[in-house]
């Protein structure tokens, strides 16, 4: 799976994107970023409050009980504050 | 209803004219009785800001844009609607954002640009992040509750 990151997100985590092979029990959306909080002190500054992260699926949007595709690219980010 | 007009929507680093973005929307045409468009600029914040960087995500930001902008033809009937989005690092007094609606009636033309900025704020993958002047300082802009208050008022 790819995982792309944007504005904090990948300032703390300190990667634009990579490609992941996610455990058989990350099946949504939610269990991602339990499971990212976990691989280390960068991802776990990331994900310290994981219920404002953002997440678009295939740059599409998604909320945090979606489940994951089999494929795809997985996207990170703050809320936007654009405009 | 005549079917709805098909929106142009760009994302670039480049800067936008206004007044060239007018004319393409009016141009050879006698159907059109209103343009209202909404320019979004960078502010200093009282001297304090030497710049905004725009961070976006590639694909998605154009996707997002052509959703709500087809959103926005939907609801209203427009003859035309454009929105430009910049990218990268703005300086106080430039532009940040452009929105031109075209209806045959004003109604139409305001509210489709109102629609269109509210929901490019929150829902558009665009992240602002503060050059602070005189300072390495930088720091990304929070989000704020108000936009997405915003949002609801459209609603049905």
């Amino acid at each position: 799976m790819k995982l792309v990151y944007f504005a904090w997100v990948r300032e703390r985590i300190g990667l634009s994107d990579e490609t992941v092979t996610l455990p058989a029990d990350v099946k949504t959306v939610t269990d991602l970023l339990t499971w990212l909080k976990g691989r280390g002190e960068n991802y776990e500054a990331a994900m310290e409050r994981p219920e404002i992260i953002r997440v678009a699926i295939n740059q599409e949007h998604a909320d945090h009980s979606t489940p994951l595709p089999p494929h795809g690219e997985i996207a990170l980010f703050p809320p936007m504050t654009g405009g | 209803m005549a079917s709805a007009c098909e929106p142009l929507v760009r994302v670039q680093a480049d800067d936008f004219d206004l007044a060239t973005e007018t004319r393409r929307l009016t141009a050879r045409r006698r159907d059109v009785g209103a343009v209202v468009s909404f320019t979004g600029l960078c502010r200093d914040e009282n001297g304090r800001l030497e710049a905004l960087e725009l961070e976006h995500y590639p694909g998605m930001a154009e996707a997002e844009i052509i959703r709500i902008a087809n959103q926005a033809t939907t609801r209203w009937p427009l003859t035309g609607l454009t929105v430009i989005h910049r990218f990268g690092k703005i300086a106080p007094g430039d532009n940040i954002v452009l929105v031109v609606a075209a209806s045959s009636h004003r109604r139409a033309a305001f509210e489709a640009a109102d629609f269109l900025m509210d929901f490019l704020k929150s829902r558009a993958p665009f992240w602002k992040k503060e050059h602070v002047r005189g300072s390495a300082k930088t720091g990304w802009v929070e989000a704020n509750d108000k936009d997405l208050e915003d949002l609801k008022r459209w609603e049905d």
